[in-house]
């Protein structure tokens, strides 16, 4: 599986953000995406996603299903956490498990993996941001899809929560998966190459 | 469970919580219907005539009220994101939360109808009639609202605008649903034709609002 980005440009609000992006990703591989505030980096993963237009240029996954877009093979973290705050942790977990993948799954040892499963029973509104972040992220966990976006992933997380999560993309990437991060410190990654866009 | 309906019970879950304004449909079309007596006197026959209009402007109202939180709260918290990025179509995700949105608005509003009928001197055979008008249009006032709702997601302060841009859409059901309802408690015009037409409009913008209402959201995007 291999994810390519041949010439891409991007334009927000009639303005060129950026432009003759071309970049390799294969199964197993993390991209660090870098750059200064107001680069492109979000614009960058959200166009991955299909949430913004792709200006010029192609984008592709080869070998992935082929009746489904790069949108649906793929899962978002971005800044906003998506979770409602009137539901319980289990809840909003399990929203998204049935709506991304359509079956009956267990959420269990998603909330484990992201240490929330004490807190299941619990409305989302009295989660802290760093609570509410890794809720997002046991979304990751519960339905598997083979390219994660996630933007600065390890912001509101304290660092027992970043090396988990550095657990499961350590993991996720073992399993074949790809990551796609825009992140301004180290993620954890040791092996992650870096996509610098924008002026120095 | 399919990712349909675990939406819809989503969007039911959500606005039967706290701050989520289910029955707030329902309790606002109480209160106008309510007001209409003691603004036009005790006239029980103009009542009676002009009652049948009073409850359909009335559920027309009420049904524009959540309507811009329908999208705009999803918006707000990256949850759209989502949704789009899902394997069902987005005309199938809009449709669920639009059919959630009727039962939690909708719904109430026709159940509590009947007893209207008290406050307008409308006897309640006729008022069952009325309620039975009310529910074959307002999915029609859902659906063509969900275009509006989808429209106005990404502005802020949408509401004004959402009313500006549906509420012309639903002159052909008001016209028909005040006819029906009009024809089951005064006559002498038949109850058929109007209710049918009624209904096709129901069943028309039940295809074609979300196929629209879709189309927007992705228009929408950046």
């Amino acid at each position: 599986m291999q994810l390519k980005a041949e010439n891409l440009a991007c334009s927000r609000g009639g303005r060129e953000v950026f432009a003759g992006l071309n970049f390799r990703l294969s199964g197993g591989e993390a991209l660090v995406v870098t750059g200064r505030n107001g680069a492109g980096k979000s614009s960058l993963l959200r166009m991955i996603a299909g949430l913004v237009h792709i200006a010029g240029g192609r984008l592709a996954l080869d070998g992935g299903e082929s009746d489904a877009s790069i949108g649906e093979q793929s899962h978002y973290v971005g800044h906003q956490d998506s979770v409602k705050p009137s539901l319980t942790v289990g809840e909003n977990l399990k929203f998204w498990a049935r709506y991304l993948r359509a079956i009956e799954s267990t959420i269990d040892p998603a909330l484990q993996a992201v240490d929330l499963a004490p807190l299941a029973d619990l409305p989302a509104a009295y989660l802290s941001a760093g609570q509410r972040r890794r809720l997002s992220i046991a979304r990751l966990v519960a339905v598997p899809r083979p390219l994660w976006l996630l933007d600065e992933p390890t912001s509101a997380l304290d660092v027992p929560s970043q090396n988990r999560l550095a657990d499961l993309m350590r993991s996720h990437l073992a399993g074949g998966g790809m990551i796609v991060a825009a992140a301004h410190g180290p993620i954890g990654l040791e092996s992650a190459r870096e996509l610098k866009i924008g002026p120095a | 469970m399919s990712a349909f309906t675990a939406l819809v019970v989503r969007d039911i879950r959500l606005s039967v919580r706290v701050g989520g304004g289910a029955l707030m449909g329902a309790l606002f079309f109480l209160i106008v219907v309510t007001m209409m007596p003691f603004a036009l006197g005790p006239d029980l026959a103009l009542l009676a005539r002009i009652g049948p209009a009073i409850l359909w402007l009335g559920a027309l109202l009420a049904s524009l009220l959540a309507l811009d939180r329908l999208f705009a709260t999803d918006h707000d918290d990256g949850s759209l994101d989502l949704l789009m990025m899902g394997r069902m179509p987005l005309e199938l995700a809009v449709a669920a939360k639009a059919i959630a949105h009727w039962l939690t608005t909708a719904l109430p509003l026709i159940v509590i109808t009947p007893v209207l009928g008290l406050m307008l001197n409308v006897e309640l055979r006729a008022m069952g009639t009325v309620a039975l008008t009310l529910l074959a249009g307002t999915p029609a006032l859902t659906f063509i609202g969900l275009i509006g709702a989808a429209l106005s997601v990404a502005l802020r302060r949408g509401g004004l605008l959402l009313a500006v841009l549906v509420l012309p859409l639903t002159i052909p059901v008001l016209i028909f649903g005040v006819a029906a309802a009009n024809a089951a408690i005064v006559g002498p015009a038949p109850f058929g034709p109007p209710f049918t037409i009624l209904c096709a409009l129901s069943l028309a913008s039940l295809v074609l609002g979300p196929v629209a209402a879709a189309a927007a959201l992705r228009h929408g995007l950046e």
